[in-house]
């Protein structure tokens, strides 16, 4: 995981609810087995219309998406985040977030911001002018733009991943003596009522 | 202290709980499919990690595998390519694979149960958001992406903190034209698509009680469309009667053992749960969806909702002229999934079909589960029956439920599905889609227009413990 500790970069206003993870990248494009290549796929119905925010010079080249709620819901494709990735995207700010694609966003190093939904259609309002800059520093768990401020939660183990450019799977497998101490419990229940075949 | 069933299941499998990190969760089993599950191989290849358990690793074919009877002709190269890399994974690592003529290849979340891998009160999941059909058996099973999936293949193991638990409890009876489905798509459309978000379900009541395991799958397996993880059943004597003597189930004194200790896995009474919701079942009829998420359903004969919130979905489903569901015209019929996909679905769409002839200008697609549920339909005689109808009646697969085949709902075609999304070219391009029951599909495809039963016709808890 890439180390992250401040992000700046004008914000692009998608603000559509329930963008479903077949919106960012629709299963036709799932069949590679490379977690890359997905970022021309993006949005591909959307991208379609001329109108849509992915489609405007203005936003191309920013790091932080600003979307309605319930952002990420459906299936579980890790692709969705990997597609919002390859787009550049180090942030997503929303009044919630789907948990299986909140789960991925954080193997990812990608941060979500939970803000409230009027905020957020604050922000959006005026997204549309380049030279409006937002700060996101994640030590002090803070987001910037214009005049407001808006602090928001973090999970404390993903901030020190993403901090210090750690990979959790690294601290997971240096938990394996209390995974096999538990496992031989496990397996004792196992043994006892299943025969060792879970 | 008085625990829900989710928490005991929870206790039983936290490794650790260190503040200000998430819990480390032991993770019995994990299921795995051709989409999501190369990266994870990669991840670890990359990392020079070995697989530590492929013993608890069980995998498939199913998500983009054709349904033609040729269906080993894959002619797409790249998901050709992505089944042959799962293929030479399992192969390398020593993990089960159940490939196409194996006896016993479908969706994933029909072959774990059908096995007999499905146990009351273990931890399992899958890189897939439907994961939570398992829970229909006491489990505690929900999809994660591919990088959790490295992680538990890394270690049998994942990282979580624990989650919030909702109890839905169903109060009333359900009239005889609905099934397990039109009371999970009322539960979403009250609930919203993110209604659950953060929580795992636990359904309660006499209504799931008299549910058969089949039932409670389809119940549990669309937990994921009102948000919430994972969806779970406490497991009962239906659920022992349904493992009892499957090829994974235990034998012997062991089952005895097994049986004592599922019977501990149900909520205490007077138990906290983080949210309550209740469900009245007495008015419930056959739902269907009108929008672009399973959330916008209605009763088939309620007035569509003309709001500023339904106009884009109505566009979408060019419904915005009409004022009920019930009478609109389609072009195609879906039986299949991970929701519906079950040979007890099969055989309530076999019963609406026999002696009648499903309307001209409709497509009718049944796509069994698995290579097993298509078996038992073939020894029931109900292929006959879906061909003399004028249905395909396919090999197994995931299909028409995501379209990542070659079944496909051609752009501005409008199908009635048993699936679990209607998203905007979920089955297609340009597609429509309406969720609803095997029964409500099976009476439309005759129909030719979204049409209900009056009643249910068949009865079945006659077959249910076949």
């Amino acid at each position: 995981m890439n180390k992250i500790t401040h992000i700046k970069s004008h914000i692009t206003p998608m603000m559509i609810d329930d963008i479903d993870t077949d919106i960012i990248i629709p299963a036709q494009y799932l069949t590679q087995t490379s977690q890359s290549g997905f970022g021309e796929f993006a949005f591909a119905r959307l991208k379609a219309e001329p109108d849509f925010v992915l489609n405007q010079a203005l936003f191309q080249n920013s790091r932080v998406l600003l979307a309605g709620d319930n952002f990420g819901c459906g299936s579980s494709r890790e692709h969705a985040v990997w597609t919002i990735k390859e787009l550049g995207y180090q942030a997503v700010i929303a009044p919630s977030f789907a948990d299986i694609f909140s789960n991925n966003a954080k193997k990812n190093g990608l941060l979500l911001v939970t803000m409230d939904a009027t905020q957020c259609q604050h922000w959006a309002t005026t997204a549309t002018k380049k030279d409006h800059m937002c700060h996101i520093n994640i030590a002090s768990q803070v987001v910037t733009y214009q005049s407001t401020s808006h602090h928001f939660d973090i999970d404390p183990f993903f901030k020190w991943c993403l901090t210090h450019g750690q990979d959790d799977l690294d601290y997971l497998h240096s938990q394996l003596p209390e995974i096999k101490t538990w496992e031989q419990r496990q397996q004792k229940l196992y043994l006892d009522i299943f025969g060792g075949q879970p | 202290m008085k625990h829900n069933i989710i928490e005991k299941i929870w206790q039983q499998h936290l490794i650790k709980s260190n503040s200000g990190f998430p819990d480390i969760l032991g993770i019995d089993f994990a299921l795995i499919h051709e989409v999501t599950s190369a990266q994870a191989f990669q991840q670890l290849a990359d990392k020079h990690i070995p697989i530590r358990h492929p013993e608890r690793l069980l995998a498939t074919v199913d998500h983009s595998i054709p349904t033609r009877d040729d269906r080993e002709q894959v002619h797409d190269p790249i998901a050709a390519n992505q089944m042959a890399t799962l293929r030479n994974n399992c192969q390398e690592h020593g993990i089960k694979l159940y490939d196409m003529g194996s006896g016993h290849q479908g969706i994933v979340h029909v072959i774990g149960p059908e096995l007999g891998v499905t146990q009351p009160g273990m931890t399992l999941v899958c890189g897939d958001s439907h994961t939570a059909t398992h829970g229909a058996f006491g489990a505690l099973a929900f999809g994660i992406g591919t990088s959790t999936l490295a992680h538990v293949m890394a270690t049998g193991a994942l990282l979580m903190h624990p989650p919030k638990v909702m109890r839905v409890h169903f109060e009333g009876e359900l009239a005889a034209n609905c099934s397990a489905k039109d009371m999970v798509l009322h539960l979403i459309a009250q609930l919203g698509v993110g209604g659950a978000t953060g929580h795992v379900i636990e359904y309660t009541g006499d209504a799931v009680k008299s549910l058969s395991m089949e039932q409670r799958m389809t119940l549990c397996n669309m937990s994921i469309e009102c948000g919430a993880m994972a969806g779970v059943v406490a497991p009962d004597e239906t659920t022992f009667a349904y493992i009892f003597g499957k090829p994974h189930a235990p034998k012997g004194q062991q089952w005895d053992l097994a049986v004592e200790h599922w019977r501990s896995l149900t909520s205490d009474s007077d138990c906290h749960y983080d949210a309550i919701t209740a469900i009245q079942l007495d008015s419930v009829k056959p739902m269907v969806t009108w929008g672009t998420n399973p959330a916008q359903a209605s009763h088939i004969d309620d007035q569509i909702p003309k709001t500023a919130h339904s106009h884009d979905a109505l566009a979408y489903t060019r419904l915005t002229g009409s004022d009920q569901l019930a009478g609109t015209s389609i072009d195609w019929a879906f039986v299949g999934s991970c929701t519906n996909g079950r040979i007890e679905d099969l055989r309530v769409v076999a019963d609406v079909l026999k002696n009648n002839t499903i309307a001209q200008h409709v497509t009718m697609y049944i796509v069994p589960g698995s290579e097993q549920v298509r078996k038992q339909a073939i020894n029931e005689g109900l292929d006959a029956i879906f061909k003399q109808a004028g249905a395909s009646f396919r090999q197994p697969g995931c299909s028409m439920c995501l379209a990542m085949n070659d079944d496909v709902v051609p752009a501005g075609a409008r199908c009635i599905s048993t699936t679990n999304r209607n998203f905007i070219g979920r089955q297609g391009t340009g597609s429509i889609t309406h969720l609803a029951s095997p029964l409500t599909v099976a009476h439309s495809a005759i129909h030719g227009h979204i049409s209900a039963a009056m009643t249910n016709t068949i009865n079945q808890q006659e077959h249910c413990n076949e």
